[in-house]
């Protein structure tokens, strides 16, 4: 690692010049393809409307809905990136007391289904919330709105903040602790060599994880329409759900994507071509264990505060709906096949995700040319569409072109896959970039073929950014709806879409056992990678 | 390096294995469960499994039909099965809203006349595509401690009043609220539903994501009132008690905030189980299935003969408008009404 941005390019960049080769550049071709799906759908819609598309996104108050999408967008990913780089390195880098428990407990909040944790907020802090309730005897007679920007901006900063924590985790244990100790060693306090040393290593990582955020965010309904928030992705949804209109719900879309895209373009712009592997020899071991001292137990408050909000407090309440529909007589059955029928479909989800993203992230980072480039920034578009709107667009081209497909399993893998396959290539690239080309050099002059100098040294090496990012598919899989209700074979049912079955009809126990089993289902697979990172 | 570096290099074929073992499996599990005498159903049902699943599980389980059910919003099912078009797998298309079958229309076959003749006219559609299941009314929503019965209005219309400004919650992305417009736009043309809407967008009417937030709100005092269906209320009362500071109100001077709709299903035209879908839409019309819905879900029979739940207001004392379900399909006009006179962007 470690050259700080900007540090001379040397022979590294030998490999740029060279072709690509097949088993790099034809899988990132085809993950391509299936990237332009959504998009190729959409402007079939839109296309439906002929010249009206114009009128139609001039008539939806575009204006307004733009300026709010972007106020919520920017707040959002600052508040996850204060709080993801924060959490990462308290966990991997200091003395910070229950430091695992910390590791799984805040990587959690991301299986959370967002419209869920916005009712627990109005019904906790809403103008009548508990809360409220707690301080009438003082005299308080209702709360200050929570509706609009604030609650919209709270749920997604306490729910999405993982986005970022993980691949910065990712980063942190693979980075080469020696530039930091040599900025410790000429006298530079802990809080300038952060700032100034470490932080700039981690760029790779944070940028990664605040581009899924800020997409994230985009295209999130569950959250917005609770808190009455009109964004962008609330306006496609009224299309879709109440008006049954195609054809705007599509124009529209299309003109979410030409947003994502732009922002995009202009995160790659930019990024420059700062290295950030090792330019010498070293070695990449653990570092220093940071003492915080007195600042231990704030720092244990601070971490336990961003719990208790994004986990426990909801935990809290799920259990006491739990408990509370029991005493009344509520009939709960224990939801096996939908548990069992989340971890199968997100589990090939991020096995499927992870094994696709190492491509596109190898193409961009060994091979960077415009073609790379912009097969890397497609994988991002399906994450920024609202779940409906790629869900409809695999029911055209699966009848189109793949009908025996249609209604499998498979299908709806592969919509998972295209949804949310940038959380993976942006951990694994992120990953990547802390690897020098020169140790696939090194194993090519040993004689190896650059395929099996990839496979021996480069591949073990991101084994932990790539498990990053299969955690993210995994968990964002977990609590996928809108796809999932459009694709998913009938019959089949997951723990998403149950408790959405329950909450929209009031089933309180019912929607709160789901959840608590979403969280539970959530959690083995957090702890396997806790435990594989130690290692 | 560093010294035991987290290895995908043996894992990666391994899950690759797993992947095709996994959907070949299941793929040959899908086609051996064909295999049923009574044949299969596929059912596209707007209606949430919390509320239909019992009484779908008791079809199958009385004619050994193999039922497979794919459930999701009403809407976004309609959405798919225009997106599918005749190539659709789906048999029965159970809608928690007329709109919903509406949008479809053009897909359903004509159900046999007897099917039709067990619910009163105006609870099916005027071309026998699809009919209505059970009843739902819409109601005022209130909380009883922040609003006396004297001061509940007779009709919809008086929310416009001033004295109502910031005490009320509506959802005007609902479908059941949408339907309610059309209504309303039938019964008092669009210059005075137009005047309606302006007047509730002037008193600051919260906006609700759905009935059961707006439920939730009159019961916390967020919101006095609001403009809800009537059986949402139940299952709060279920698991919270009668304490539930909630109640319903049916306007006692009628007009569209007093209508009462319906839940429907119609039948495919390319339904590949077609007599088995029709089956299904008689079983949903049974006095089983119709007392199901009376004690399980709180809502209204159709079928004579069926007793209405103790606890609803009876059919018969509701001011019930008459509007004609062929007057409730412009779905389109109410959302350009809506846009334009500020409720929707």
């Amino acid at each position: 690692m470690s050259t700080v941005p900007g540090a001379p390019k040397g022979t590294t960049r030998a490999a740029a010049r060279a072709r690509p080769p097949a088993y790099i550049w034809v899988p990132s071709v085809a993950i391509a393809i299936a990237m332009l799906m959504p998009p190729v759908y959409l402007g079939v819609r839109a296309a439906d409307a002929g010249t009206g598309v114009f009128d139609i996104l001039l008539n939806v108050r575009t204006f307004d809905i733009l300026v709010r999408t972007f106020a919520l967008v920017g707040i959002v990913t600052a508040a996850c990136v204060a709080l993801g780089v924060a959490l990462a390195w308290l966990t991997v880098r200091t003395d910070l007391p229950l430091r695992r428990t910390f590791t799984v407990l805040t990587a959690l909040p991301l299986v959370i289904p967002s419209y869920l944790f916005a009712r627990l907020l109005v019904i906790t802090l809403g103008p009548k919330g508990t809360l409220q309730g707690w301080l009438e005897p003082l005299g308080v007679e209702r709360l200050p709105e929570i509706f609009g920007l604030p609650g919209a901006a709270l749920t997604l900063s306490l729910l999405s903040f993982p986005y970022v924590l993980l691949p910065v985790r990712a980063a942190l244990l693979r980075s080469d602790p020696s530039l930091e100790e040599a900025s410790r060693g000429l006298g530079r306090n802990g809080w300038t060599t952060f700032v100034r040393v470490t932080l700039p290593m981690l760029r790779p990582a944070v940028v990664a994880g605040a581009l899924l955020v800020a997409l994230y965010t985009m295209s999130d309904f569950g959250a917005v329409s609770l808190l009455r928030y009109q964004t962008f992705t609330w306006a496609i949804y009224i299309q879709y759900e109440s008006l049954i209109d195609r054809t705007v719900a599509a124009a529209l879309s299309l003109a979410l994507v030409t947003l994502a895209l732009t922002l995009l373009f202009l995160e790659s712009r930019t990024r420059g071509r700062a290295e950030y592997f090792r330019a010498s020899p070293g070695a990449a071991r653990d570092a220093a264990v940071v003492r915080l001292g007195r600042w231990r137990w704030p720092a244990a408050g601070f971490a336990a505060a961003v719990v208790g909000a994004s986990l426990a407090a909801p935990i809290a309440i799920l259990l006491f709906w739990v408990v509370r529909g029991l005493g009344a007589g509520e009939s709960l059955t224990l939801l096996w096949s939908n548990t069992a029928n989340t971890l199968y479909v997100s589990v090939l989800a991020a096995a499927v995700a992870a094994a696709a993203g190492i491509p596109v992230a190898v193409f961009a980072v060994r091979y960077p040319s415009a073609a790379s480039g912009a097969i890397e920034r497609l994988t991002y578009v399906g994450f920024a569409l609202p779940g409906v709107a790629v869900g409809l667009a695999f029911v055209f081209f699966a009848l189109a072109v793949a009908q025996p497909i249609y209604q499998t399993p498979a299908l709806l893998v592969f919509a998972y896959v295209v949804l949310f396959l940038p959380a993976a290539v942006g951990t694994t690239q992120a990953s990547l970039r802390q690897v020098s080309p020169r140790l696939e050099e090194a194993a090519r002059g040993l004689g190896k073929s650059a395929a099996q100098a990839f496979r021996l040294v480069t591949l073990p090496l991101l084994g932990r950014g790539v498990l990053a990012g299969a955690a993210l598919v995994l968990l964002l899989t977990m609590k996928e709806l809108p796809a999932t209700l459009i694709l998913a074979p009938p019959g089949f049912t997951t723990l998403a879409t149950s408790i959405w079955s329950a909450e929209t009809e009031a089933f309180f126990a019912r929607t709160a056992m789901g959840a608590l089993l979403l969280v539970l289902a959530a959690t083995p697979p957090v702890l396997f990678l806790v435990f594989r990172e130690r290692r | 390096m560093h010294p035991h570096p987290v290895s995908i290099r043996h894992l990666r074929p391994k899950l690759l294995l797993a992947l095709v073992a996994l959907i070949a499996g299941l793929t040959a599990a899908g086609c051996a469960s064909d295999a049923n005498d009574a044949g299969s159903l596929v059912l596209y049902s707007g209606r949430s499994e919390s509320l239909v699943d019992p009484i779908i599980q008791e079809f199958a389980a009385l004619t050994g039909i193999d039922v497979q059910v794919k459930y999701a919003g009403t809407a976004s099912l309609a959405a798919t099965l225009l997106e599918e078009g005749e190539k659709s797998p789906a048999d029965v298309f159970y809608a928690q809203d007329p709109g919903g079958l509406g949008a479809v229309e053009g897909m359903l076959a004509a159900l046999p006349a007897e099917t039709l003749a067990n619910v009163p006219e105006w609870a099916r559609s005027p071309e026998g595509l699809w009919v209505g299941i059970s009843g739902r009314a819409r109601v005022l929503v209130y909380n009883p401690e922040r609003v006396s019965e004297s001061e509940l209005p007779a009709s919809i219309e008086d929310l416009t009043d001033p004295k109502w400004k910031g005490r009320l919650g509506w959802a005007p992305t609902n479908g059941s609220f949408l339907t309610m417009v059309t209504g309303m736009r039938a019964l008092w043309g669009e210059e005075r539903t137009r005047a309606w809407i302006e007047g509730m967008v002037a008193n600051e009417a919260g906006i609700y994501r759905n009935n059961t937030t707006q439920v939730a709100a009159a019961a916390s005092g967020e919101i006095d009132l609001g403009l809800v269906n009537h059986y949402y209320l139940y299952r709060f009362l279920a698991e919270e008690g009668e304490s539930f500071a909630a109640r319903n109100y049916h306007p006692s001077g009628g007009g569209p905030g007093a209508l009462v709709m319906v839940s429907g299903a119609g039948v495919l035209a390319t339904a590949p189980n077609g007599e088995n879908a029709r089956k299904f839409v008689n079983f949903l019309l049974s006095k089983v299935a119709q007392q199901y819905f009376a004690s399980q879900t709180f809502e209204y029979p159709l079928v004579e003969g069926v007793l209405t739940n103790r606890l609803l207001t009876p059919l018969a004392e509701i001011n019930r408008p008459d509007v004609a379900l062929s007057d409730l399909s412009d779905l389109a006009g109410t959302t350009e009404l809506l846009r334009s006179a500020g409720a929707l962007p």
